[in-house]
């Protein structure tokens, strides 16, 4: 059954997993719309209050609150629908970890910017991009001066690493998207030696980048986006091998930013290519066949 | 709807670039004009005079172990510094500067009176520190720990430091053993304080590689930070308490200062009006930290509840001035800011109004005030460059500068973001194979109207030069009332600014001189009013990066002509009042006994 497009990116309904419980205990009894929100909100305070990971709190309030009005003023006036917010408040959360910025307005313009581009680059009424992701990688372009992204690390210890590592799968499993995640990590650490052969760096190197929060975000909560990701599994796949791809390709480049703009390639490149082959279907579905007249 | 929502979304594209257009526009009219212009907008202008004033002292980094030698440019990236000092008392201030090559020698600057310099070192027995096997120089402080009116320096290593006594400012006498000094340290940062008020000065030496690392016989590559931000193992912190009779006991830890982060800084100074030096560490990779001072007895560290403590940076620098003119000290750290790849930006960490008893709270003012964005920033000082009666600032900046076009970031940030296990061993750094880490860097000079805002004028004012900068110390090397700039670079040039400063605008020097208290005077504080005005400066035994100011407090008035009064606060608990000072001079100040 096909959402209605209006949802955007909010994480997928309950409705797929009901009437499977698993064991683990009322938590997966959540929404699972709800999980995502609440992971990232987990890590965030967490990160906050054990490491001092964010900027500050109040610039982290300002890119969700940003974020959450102009999804609500937008949602009511292109749509004329009250969105979800937890689709805006993902967005937003996102944008206040993952931009590094010692000003206030990069919080609220990212925000805005993603927000923004929901309702402006759409495609047979679906959006393209995750709004995160093509914000802050359109701040990495436009406001370098500014901007940077989540650097840090979880402390020295690998045990909050461990737990968000382990927290994140079972969610992206529960909401049937840890293939996705999978993939990636699995062609991230293939690349990883691939690059390392090339260049000359050590493995441990190359793969260090994955150690860090900002991609455990990223593969938790940007790439497996239900909105914009491709709906068939094995297309799932492929487009996050995809990324990890690009990924590499940019690396070699000596790119800091490889995975948010690799994301940004291949993402809206492989929803494009989705939406076209279905209208394609769809138009030859509604064609009607021509008559084959028997012989005489 | 769609069209009106285009061209919304086009215009938060575009905010980002008319931000900077704006703001390119404004430094862009900053630049134009020369000397006069600068003088008679700016009051001041800077001019390069080392060559001609006898200096031609060019900094040389140490070769550490092979191991390192994929990355010996930046490990290797530290170790230029400069302080200042009138070792002889003829009453010239005088330049000490390190270098940081095995075998290379040191350099003391006497100053001849007449705007040249001619470099001592060798006579009175300061040059040759850096003998292979002894390690090398990377800093000195410059304190009268035995109150015999003559400045002793400690001379800080990556080695084996080292303490001398001045013989009357004709010979200095090693006395390292003798004041039992550990026999080898990775210091960056060492300053002296009289942390318990008994008139003798002591010694913090703060770690930064672990003192049992010999960088020239590595055991291990494992060396490196635990974390970009987070890293707890670094070298340790040393308290050394004089006992008076050419001997110090070391009493960090039971006194509370038991940190291994990486310490690139210190500075004390009576952050809350207790009449003792508080101290403040600027940490690179990690956090800062505020040890207060609890009368002398103990240290209590209070950074996060005095609000330093949070938000890992890269703190290079620890300064400390009166930016409002309100009677309390800021404290000024530098971090790192590189276009589109980690902006840390700069802490002004301003005093809050109203902060509770027996702590102060700060808040980070940086972004506010206009003094964030500094790029690499290494060494910074406050100092009143136009006698306008408020504080500047002057930030050395620049990294590694190698191949120009050739950036090592990328494979810097690879690695910085890596888990404890990647990125502790240096095995693992990709080498920098040439290329620059922030290099090539324009300086920042900013200049504050007093009311919260600070300029940047660097080119304008003539500070141009863009060697990779360490260390800044102020002095008045003619004693005219302007300060002139010593900046350190590593692997470059010692550059010495000479000021000039606008016609008509006045100043006053106290020259203080402590008898109950240690006879340095450091830790003494001296509230200058005048005109409804009033500015605090303390007596520093260090500060900024690996440097020293003159220990002579400089003021400027404006056009004030007159100073209502000095009151002193000296370590000893003494107040002394100087009423109605003659301005334009330097005033001699004795503690009464």
């Amino acid at each position: 059954m096909r959402r209605p497009p209006d949802e955007q990116n909010a994480p997928l309904p309950p409705s797929r997993s009901a009437g499977v419980k698993p064991s683990i205990g009322r938590f997966f009894s959540i929404e699972n719309r709800y999980l995502p929100p609440l992971l990232i909100t987990l890590i965030l305070l967490a990160g906050q209050v054990k490491y001092g990971l964010l900027e500050s709190f109040s610039r982290t309030a300002l890119a969700i609150a940003t974020s959450i009005l102009l999804d609500i003023i937008l949602g009511r006036l292109v749509l004329n629908k009250w969105p979800h917010v937890a689709s805006a408040y993902i967005t937003g959360i996102s944008v206040g970890i993952l931009l590094r910025s010692p000003e206030f307005w990069p919080y609220a313009l990212c925000s805005a910017i993603a927000i923004t581009s929901k309702y402006v680059i759409r495609w047979h009424g679906r959006h393209l991009w995750n709004p995160s992701n093509f914000a802050i990688s359109a701040m990495l372009i436009l406001a370098p001066a500014y901007v940077a992204t989540l650097s840090v690390q979880w402390g020295n210890e690998i045990w909050t690493m461990v737990i968000v590592w382990i927290l994140g799968a079972l969610i992206t499993w529960r909401v049937r998207r840890f293939h996705i995640t999978l993939t990636y990590v699995v062609s991230f650490l293939a690349f990883s030696a691939i690059r390392s052969s090339m260049v000359g760096d050590s493995f441990l190197a190359e793969v260090a980048p994955i150690t860090g929060p900002m991609y455990q975000l990223f593969i938790f909560f940007m790439i497996t986006d239900p909105r914009t990701t491709v709906s068939s599994k094995r297309g799932q796949i492929l487009v996050a091998f995809l990324v990890a791809l690009a990924e590499m390709i940019l690396r070699l480049a000596n790119n800091i930013h490889a995975p948010y703009y690799a994301l940004t390639i291949v993402g809206p490149a492989a929803k494009a290519i989705q939406i076209w082959m279905n209208s394609r279907r769809q138009t030859a579905a509604e064609t009607p066949r021509p008559t084959v007249s028997a012989p005489v | 709807m769609k069209i009106a929502l285009s061209v919304v979304f086009v215009a938060l594209l575009a905010t980002p670039l008319v931000i900077r257009r704006y703001q390119e526009s404004k430094a862009f009219a900053a630049i134009q004009g020369g000397q006069a212009q600068a003088l008679s907008r700016y009051g001041f202008y800077l001019q390069e005079t080392a060559k001609t004033s006898g200096i031609n002292f060019v900094h040389q980094a140490p070769t550490l172990d092979a191991k390192l030698r994929p990355i010996m440019e930046q490990v290797a990236s530290m170790g230029a510094a400069v302080s200042i000092v009138d070792f002889d008392r003829d009453g010239w201030e005088d330049i000490y500067v390190v270098n940081s090559k095995e075998g290379s020698h040191n350099a003391l600057y006497r100053n001849q009176g007449n705007g040249t310099f001619r470099d001592v070192a060798a006579e009175v027995g300061l040059a040759d520190l850096n003998l292979p096997g002894t390690g090398v120089s990377t800093g000195a402080v410059w304190g009268d720990y035995d109150n015999d009116g003559f400045e002793d320096v400690l001379i800080y290593k990556w080695g084996e430091p080292e303490l001398f006594h001045n013989d009357g400012g004709k010979h200095f006498t090693r006395v390292t053993e003798q004041a039992g000094l550990p026999p080898w340290l990775n210091a960056n940062s060492a300053i002296w304080l009289d942390y318990d008020n008994d008139g003798k000065l002591d010694l913090f030496i703060a770690g930064y590689y672990p003192e049992d690392v010999d960088l020239w016989h590595l055991k291990t590559t494992k060396i490196m930070p635990e974390s970009f931000e987070y890293a707890k193992n670094g070298g340790r912190k040393y308290l050394f308490h004089n006992l008076g009779n050419g001997k110090f006991e070391e009493v960090s830890e039971r006194l509370g200062i038991s940190s291994r982060r990486w310490a690139l800084a210190a500075v004390a100074a009576d952050l809350r009006g207790t009449g003792y030096a508080d101290l403040f560490i600027s940490n690179d990779y990690g956090v800062s930290e505020l040890y207060l001072n609890q009368g002398g007895q103990s240290f209590r560290e209070a950074g996060k509840e005095a609000g330093v403590g949070f938000s890992p940076k890269s703190g290079m620098t620890a300064s400390v001035g009166d930016v409002l003119n309100t009677g309390q000290y800021a404290v000024y750290v530098s971090n790192i800011s590189e276009e589109g790849v980690l902006v840390q930006g700069n802490n002004l960490w301003m005093p809050k109004a109203g902060s509770p008893k027996g702590i102060v709270k700060y808040e980070n003012m940086a972004n506010t005030f206009g003094v964030e964005l500094g790029g690499w920033s290494f060494g910074a000082q406050f100092a009143d460059l136009n006698n306008d009666g408020f504080l500047d600032l002057y930030v050395a900046t620049g990294n590694v500068s190698l191949d120009p076009h050739r950036s090592y970031w990328y494979d810097y940030s690879k690695v910085a973001g890596g888990n404890q296990a990647i990125i502790s061993d240096a095995a693992n750094w990709p080498p920098i194979d040439g290329r620059s880490l922030s290099g090539y860097q324009h300086k920042r000079v900013w200049i504050s109207d007093g009311q919260g805002r600070f300029q940047e004028v660097a080119q304008l004012v003539g500070a141009k030069d863009t060697y990779d900068g360490r260390s800044v110390a102020m002095a008045d090397f003619e004693n005219r009332g302007a300060l002139d700039v010593v900046v350190a670079n590593q692997r470059g040039p010692v550059l010495l600014y000479k000021s000039t400063v606008a016609p008509g605008r006045h100043w006053i020097e106290l020259e203080l001189e402590g008898q109950r208290s240690n006879r340095s005077a450091i830790g003494a504080q001296a509230d200058v009013f005048w005109n409804g005005q009033q500015q605090l400066q303390e007596v520093s035994g260090g500060s900024g990066f690996c440097s020293q100011n003159q220990r002579r407090l400089h003021f400027g008035l404006g056009k004030t002509t007159s100073v209502d009064r000095v009151e002193i606060r000296w370590p000893s608990g003494a107040r002394q009042i100087v009423t109605s000072p003659q301005i334009d001079q330097i005033v001699k100040v004795k503690e009464p006994r």
